[in-house]
């Protein structure tokens, strides 16, 4: 790891906010998992709690974290550093320390509590939604030059994939109910990463009959092996995407 | 060796530089004046790829700013507010910048940490120092890596007198190894025994570029400070 990212990362570590992050998402899947009997029962209310508080945080701390460090981009930018590099290293350092406070706060209880067979791909699912919503973060950051704007573009990205987005399918659903719409509604879940991080979960606890018929498409749909790429690819896209379009504007950016 | 050529550059409606075309050769000392906002600073981070060139072109060394960041190897740069991370302490910033430039420490010129005792306070954080202090490291910093090249944004406002002189006899010193220095400033006086030639800008145009010598002898006066001062009378007629 570079000496910036590794930098950034210690940086984090010792911060507040991530080590309160570590602590909360530890007390909440040790009493989940602790509580409930079943494995596959509390993994899926951890699924829940993963998937609104991992992005959450993700999001709103990188945000903040990128506005603060605005001062330490200009100091290294005026070295032979190339902006590349700055950014992407920046990026490396907090999706890795989100990662590993995730991997803390989740992963010990998991290995603790439940197997790694029902807990493996909830642990998935937990660092790649940090690195993407990170990697959204970063967008965010670099559109505005107003922090509190910054914040703002965050926050509604966040309530967009985790609450809007499903609304409008819900609608969508309602509306077209007549049509044989389930490929395309499969389609649509799956191009949200919040949601298709719900569906991978479901589908390896193989507790799809549950979902009834639109579980019986999702595991037609992402099922497979293939299926299991295709979500990986499409995660793997939405963490490098937004990153990517963050690139391009911070390169161009004046400091 | 430093080159602009028909650099333009705008804040979206804001002409901050207008058609620039300069060059600064070796070996001199060059000093930036003009009145506030007149885009010394903005030539600056163009020249250090701060900010990004749209129109025009600057050479150093030969070398298009546009093209690669690896000239920034030979300049030092002291920012007119010095802005670091706040967390960090004095001696993590001077060893990041370290690590960054992978000078060895035998080629470090770490004269001016000495006489500057900064090396007494490694461990404060940069956020709790006074302005002044944030001076003092940013100029060490600047001349820390021995570049060819070095720019100082109004290098003396804030620090005390003491520190002014050392840095002010360090950049004579530096000067005459045969080092391009830029200098921008307002203390008018202060400029005498360390520049070479002028160069006077006003709304993102070049008014005056001449030799100090040059200059003193064509308004017929004693220092720098009255010759600007004859210019501007000379502008406002």
């Amino acid at each position: 790891m570079n000496k910036i990212a590794r930098f950034i990362l210690f940086d984090i570590l010792k911060n507040k906010i991530v080590i309160f992050y570590t602590i909360l998402l530890f007390i909440i899947s040790w009493s989940v998992l602790g509580l409930e009997g079943n494995y596959t029962k509390a993994t899926l209310s951890l699924l829940n709690v993963v998937l609104l508080v991992v992005p959450l945080v993700s999001i709103i701390f990188s945000t903040i974290y990128v506005y603060n460090s605005s001062q330490f981009i200009e100091l290294l930018l005026s070295q032979p550093v190339p902006r590349v590099k700055v950014w992407f290293n920046i990026f490396v350092g907090l999706s890795t320390a989100l990662v590993l406070a995730f991997l803390l706060g989740c992963g010990i209880p998991i290995l603790l509590y439940s197997s790694l067979e029902t807990g493996f791909s909830l642990m998935i699912i937990g660092i790649l939604l940090s690195v993407i919503f990170t990697s959204f973060a970063m967008l965010a950051a670099i559109i505005s030059r107003d922090r509190a704007k910054g914040i703002g573009i965050s926050i509604f990205i966040w309530m967009f994939f985790s609450i809007i987005y499903d609304g409008i399918l819900l609608m969508l659903m309602f509306q077209f109910a007549d049509y044989p719409i389930e490929g395309i509604m499969a389609t649509l879940a799956g191009l949200n990463p919040v949601g298709l991080s719900r569906i991978f979960v479901l589908l390896q606890l193989n507790i799809s009959a549950m979902l009834g018929y639109s579980g019986a498409v999702f595991q037609k749909v992402f099922g497979s092996g293939g299926g299991m790429g295709i979500s990986m690819l499409v995660l793997l896209i939405w963490a490098t995407v937004p990153f990517i379009l963050s690139l391009i504007k911070f390169n161009k950016k004046d400091l | 060796m430093i080159e602009v050529k028909n650099l333009t550059k705008k804040f979206s409606k804001f002409t901050a530089l207008d058609d620039l075309n300069l060059s600064f050769t070796n070996t001199k000392s060059i000093a930036l004046i003009g009145p506030n906002g007149c885009g010394k600073t903005t030539l600056i981070k163009c020249i250090l790829g701060l900010n990004v060139i749209e129109t025009g072109d600057i050479l150093v060394d030969g070398k298009s700013v546009k093209d690669d960041y690896l000239y920034r190897k030979d300049i030092g740069y002291m920012p007119q507010i010095g802005r670091y991370p706040e967390n960090m302490t004095i001696e993590q910033t001077v060893r990041m910048i370290k690590d960054t430039r992978k000078v060895s420490e035998t080629h470090l010129d770490t004269e001016l940490l000495e006489d500057f005792e900064l090396e007494k306070m490694y461990g404060k954080k940069m956020g709790t120092l006074s302005g002044g202090t944030t001076q003092k490291v940013s100029a060490v910093l600047a001349f820390m890596f021995d570049p060819k090249v070095i720019i100082l944004d109004e290098p003396t406002a804030g620090l005390d007198p003491l520190a002014s002189e050392i840095l002010k006899n360090k950049i004579i010193k530096e000067k005459n190894k045969g080092k391009l220095i830029i200098i921008t400033s307002h203390l008018l006086s202060e400029l005498d025994d360390i520049v070479s030639e002028i160069v006077f800008m006003n709304e993102g145009k070049i008014i005056v570029q001449q030799s100090v010598a040059d200059l003193m002898t064509e308004t017929k006066s004693a220092n720098i400070s009255d010759s600007i001062i004859s210019i501007l009378k000379e502008m406002k007629k």
